[in-house]
């Protein structure tokens, strides 16, 4: 886990929004890339795909968002932020050019360079809870000879609602990749496979065979995943999860994101599903 | 434990003990002893063998009535907060009561945070309930490791301390001042009825208050809420604070800021008493859980004596007479309606 | 490193001859009836009381609130929205009559906080004279929890109480750095020998192992224990406790703006708050009553042992004697040993 450049661990790095993008059809999930300004704070940034940073808004406060821009990506950073209390609403009234705090890298992140390195992937994300697989996955496609077969099983409620639709539809060109993208229910100019993402995860079949599975859903779409998953022989120990929780410092002391005698911030955002079982269900 | 609160004990136990086992009821709510002495802890029975730990003494001085709504909640099926409550019988609690509460208990069931039918309410009149502030304070902070209570006298014992303490000289202010001891509603009455006691200056600390000139009165009231910390259990101890969201916790927008700043803390006191305006029976809760010493009861004191000036009306006394601050009457006294008539003729 | 001696009656001006250095700040009786901290201007009479002031010493180290950073929020300033730490202007401070449970809050506090770079900067400004306890009260179970009541643990200097003098024993260099320029005579042999009995009579009253024995308690035996319902029916889920304590440090922080100025705070905040798990989806992790005590004591009785090493609590009783509902966390700790 990598700490922070800083002196003073609450202190944000200023940056610059260089570019907004809407991700979704109803405009509530936007992209923003982020350009850091002072050359030695890019310098000093250094993240693993998997873990998140605070965006400081001076005068409305600070969220923990996942980075869904992979170290490859040099010079900037991407973050995708839905819209949903003061702090995301006050940045998605942000025009370009405004001026905003990026405090991090915080958290572990998935372990790219060691548990999953040389296993086969199997990558599957619900909603726009893709950000940070995002990341991870082109850091994999950077490293490709470093890992085996790579399986992408996305869904959305609708395809208007699917996020980085450009880069799914490169993704799916590829043949070092199996990328399955569903929605949940027909829609008028959807080609592609329908079906709730643990549907079509029990379709794939993916093996577990010297595999490991990151998920990354709402709640609800893990606990259905799990069952046909667990069908074909997966074990907890394979399979990494993302949690969120609500945050405050973003370094283990204020409290606010514990689970049992975990901090979210700190000791995750990823855990292994058997370090989930043992925890009190308070996320 | 003295003869007159040990009956009522006895017979507040047999009818917890009746109710419970005819399943009339899935839980009771009353007080058991607390770890200090002069303390009890509220307590929720749920079976016979809990009864046993039900006590009854004058040292019970938190409001019950502030546990009624979530402790009926917690019996109904879960749902959100906007879902109607689900249709047929929900299950019954039990609460023991004396004149205050029992008047929170009217009040809540007029703004609909709990029905009369769910409720099975034991009443007591009230002897006026003890404040161990004032006994810490005769003693002068000494050491106190038992408490007796008799009819009329408290036995205090500690490391080289023995005291006998006569009961009235350490009542609580707000006892000293009840007009109303007897439980305005109940199913099941414990003891006999008192009347309305004659009180000749119910408003004495009020009107100390009232004399002074108003930078007096400011320096007063600053210098009362300066040691507040914002633990926010005046608010939570008192039964009209059932806010799903207090408007201190509102965040969009933020009324009140969270910190200990001084104009905070200000808001936060008067914005609660002028919520409390016409509803609030003077339980005192508020004053004995605060950790600071703070009389914030002085205020809501203030305007229940302004509600009674205004509307003749005391809150809880019945069912059937309307709140005043949310029922609107052509003849409401609304003098401090500026009109351009008035203006240079009010002082 | 020497000892001194004091007599009781020029203790207060010794004290007072450092105010230029230091904010003095020591307990006394308050305008509101309750002995609390108050500066050394304010007290006549100089006593320390058996017991122990309302509020811990927390209040020095985290201020109610800290101002974290500070920013224009004018439009026209082209540096505006872009934090800037606030200069750093406090005198340092001695705290004197602080008793072994309170200090050894501090060595407890500073786990957790070991980056905070505030708490470091303002531990640094403290000076502690601790006092230590002759007498245990009855709400005291230091001794319980890995503390003892003369325990040196957080304190610069330790003070001895011997009938009509004081004996000053520095334990830590900034301590001794101060005695040393003080002037004061240094203690006779007969003196140490009184302090000396002092600690070794009592320090046999530590029964560390409390920790040892609720770390090798299985999480899940505790969290599912059936004593958890009763203990939480009575909880108003106010902040009391956890203000109170000194060994609670959770906090909040939030940015405020007015006419142009803006500051980023923080300030103390309870997990026994209901909004304190809120999501801005809306969901509560933690959103029962009975989750939210339990966490509070599973938190200082098993999650902090099990990540740090000892108890988070230092047996002071504050939060027995002014929780409203008198709950007590030794029923807590009995019911949590004997699981």
């Amino acid at each position: 886990m990598l700490k922070i450049a800083s002196q003073n661990p609450y202190l944000p790095y200023q940056a610059i929004i260089e570019d907004i993008k809407i991700e979704t059809e109803d405009g509530n999930l936007k992209t923003f890339k982020l350009v850091l300004e002072r050359e030695e704070d890019r310098d000093a940034w250094n993240h693993m795909p998997g873990q998140f940073a605070m965006l400081s808004i001076a005068g409305k406060g600070e969220i923990p968002i996942g980075i869904a821009s992979s170290p490859t990506e040099k010079g900037y950073l991407l973050f995708t932020v839905n819209r949903a209390g003061v702090v995301t609403t006050a940045l998605h009234k942000m025009d370009v050019g405004s001026p905003i705090g990026v405090r991090g890298p915080l958290g572990n992140g998935f372990p790219v360079d060691s548990a999953l390195k040389g296993k086969n992937i199997v990558i599957i994300a619900g909603g726009f809870a893709f950000t940070t697989l995002r990341a991870t996955l082109i850091y994999m496609l950077e490293h490709r000879e470093d890992y085996g077969k790579i399986t992408v099983i996305y869904g959305a409620r609708t395809p208007g609602m699917l996020l980085y639709k450009k880069e799914l539809e490169k993704w799916q060109k590829r043949d070092d990749l199996d990328v399955y993208i569903t929605v949940d229910r027909e829609a008028p100019g959807w080609n592609g496979l329908v079906g709730f993402v643990p549907t079509i995860a029990g379709q794939v079949k993916p093996s577990p065979e010297n595999a490991a599975a990151l998920i990354c859903g709402p709640p609800i779409m893990i606990k259905f995943t799990m069952p046909p998953l667990e069908e074909v022989g997966w074990k907890d120990d394979q399979v990494y999860l993302s949690l969120e929780n609500r945050m405050k410092c973003g370094i283990g002391i204020c409290g606010h994101c514990n689970v049992g005698p975990v901090y979210v911030c700190k000791d995750g955002p990823v855990f292994t599903r058997e370090q989930v079982q043992r925890l009190p269900v308070e996320f | 434990m003295s003869t007159i609160n040990a009956r009522i004990e006895q017979e507040l136990k047999s009818i917890a003990r009746e109710l419970l086992d005819s399943k009339e009821i899935e839980a009771f709510i009353g007080y058991k002893k607390g770890s200090m002495p002069m303390t009890m802890t509220p307590f929720v029975a749920r079976s016979i063998e809990d009864v046993e730990k039900l006590c009854w003494n004058s040292f019970c001085v938190l409001n019950l009535a502030n546990y009624l709504p979530q402790v009926l909640r917690s019996f109904e099926p879960p749902r959100r907060p906007n879902e109607p409550p689900p249709e047929g019988p929900l299950p019954k609690v039990g609460i023991v009561v004396t004149g205050c509460w029992s008047r929170n208990i009217v009040v809540q069931i007029q703004e609909n945070q709990i029905e009369r039918d769910r409720i099975v309410i034991i009443g007591i009149s009230s002897r006026g309930m003890i404040d161990k502030k004032k006994v810490y304070k005769m003693l002068n902070g000494h050491e106190v490791t038992s408490v007796e209570e008799k009819d009329n006298q408290l036995i205090v014992k500690g490391p080289d301390l023995y005291e006998e303490i006569n009961r009235w000289d350490v009542v609580r202010d707000n006892c000293k001042t009840c007009v109303h001891p007897d439980p305005s509603i109940y199913d099941v009455l414990i003891g006999d009825l008192k009347g309305e006691r004659q009180i000749r200056n119910r408003f004495s600390q009020v009107e100390e208050i009232e004399i002074k000139t108003p930078e007096e009165r400011w320096n007063w009231f600053i210098s009362e809420i300066s040691s507040c910390i914002r633990c926010y259990a005046c608010r939570n101890a008192c039964p009209l604070c059932y806010c799903p969201t207090c408007f201190v916790d509102d965040s969009r927008p933020q009324w009140v800021g969270k910190s200990k700043d001084q104009v905070d803390t200000a808001l936060f006191h008067i914005l609660r008493a002028y919520h409390c305006a016409g509803r609030c029976t003077d339980c005192g809760s508020c004053e004995s859980v605060c950790p600071m010493g703070i009389k914030m009861r002085i205020l809501t004191k203030k305007l229940q004596k302004d509600v009674l000036e205004l509307y003749n009306f005391e809150p809880g006394l019945s069912l059937d007479t309307p709140l005043p601050l949310s029922t609107y009457k052509l003849d409401d006294p609304q003098d401090f309606i500026l009109t351009d008539i008035k203006m240079g003729d009010k002082k | 490193m020497k000892d001194f001696t004091i007599s009781k009656s020029q203790f207060l001006d010794f004290l007072s001859e450092f105010k230029k250095e230091f904010d003095i700040y020591g307990p006394n009786e308050t305008s509101k009836g309750f002995y609390d901290w108050v500066a050394i201007d304010q007290i006549e009479q100089f006593e320390i009381k058996q017991g122990l002031p309302k509020s811990s010493i927390k209040t020095f180290l985290f201020p109610q609130p800290e101002i974290l950073f500070e920013f224009s929020a004018n439009f026209k300033d082209p540096a505006a929205y872009r934090l800037k730490e606030p200069d750093f202007k406090e005198k340092k401070i001695i705290l004197f009559g602080v008793r072994p449970c309170d200090a050894r809050s501090i060595s407890l506090n500073s786990m957790p906080y070991s980056e905070d770079t505030y708490f470091q900067k303002r531990l640094e400004q403290i000076l502690v004279f601790g006092f230590l306890c002759k007498s245990v009260c009855s709400t005291c179970f230091c001794s319980w929890v890995g503390g003892s009541p003369v325990s040196m643990d957080g304190m610069d200097i330790a003070v001895f109480d011997l009938e009509d003098a004081y004996v000053l024993r520095p334990i830590t260099k900034k301590g001794e750095e101060l005695l040393n320029r003080a002037g004061l005579d240094e203690a006779t042999d007969v003196e140490k020998e009184a302090f000396n009995r002092l600690v070794k009579e009592n320090s046999n009253k530590n029964q560390s192992n409390t920790a040892d024995i609720l770390k090798s308690k299985d999480l899940f035996d505790l969290y599912n224990a059936s004593f958890w319902q009763e203990l939480s029916d009575a909880c108003i889920n106010c902040g009391t406790c956890t203000f109170l304590c000194p060994t609670c440090y959770c906090f909040d922080i939030q940015d405020e703006v007015l006419k142009g100025k803006g500051r980023r705070i923080r300030y103390w905040d309870s997990c026994m708050f209901p909004l304190f798990t809120l999501h801005a989806s809306g969901h509560n992790p933690r959103g029962d009553k009975l989750k939210r005590v339990r966490n509070r004591f599973m938190h200082k009785l098993k999650y902090f042992p099990d990540r740090f090493g000892p108890i988070s609590c230092v047996g002071c009783g504050r939060c027995i004697r002014e929780c409203p509902v008198s709950i007590d966390i030794r029923e807590v700790l009995r019911q949590m040993l004997e699981t």
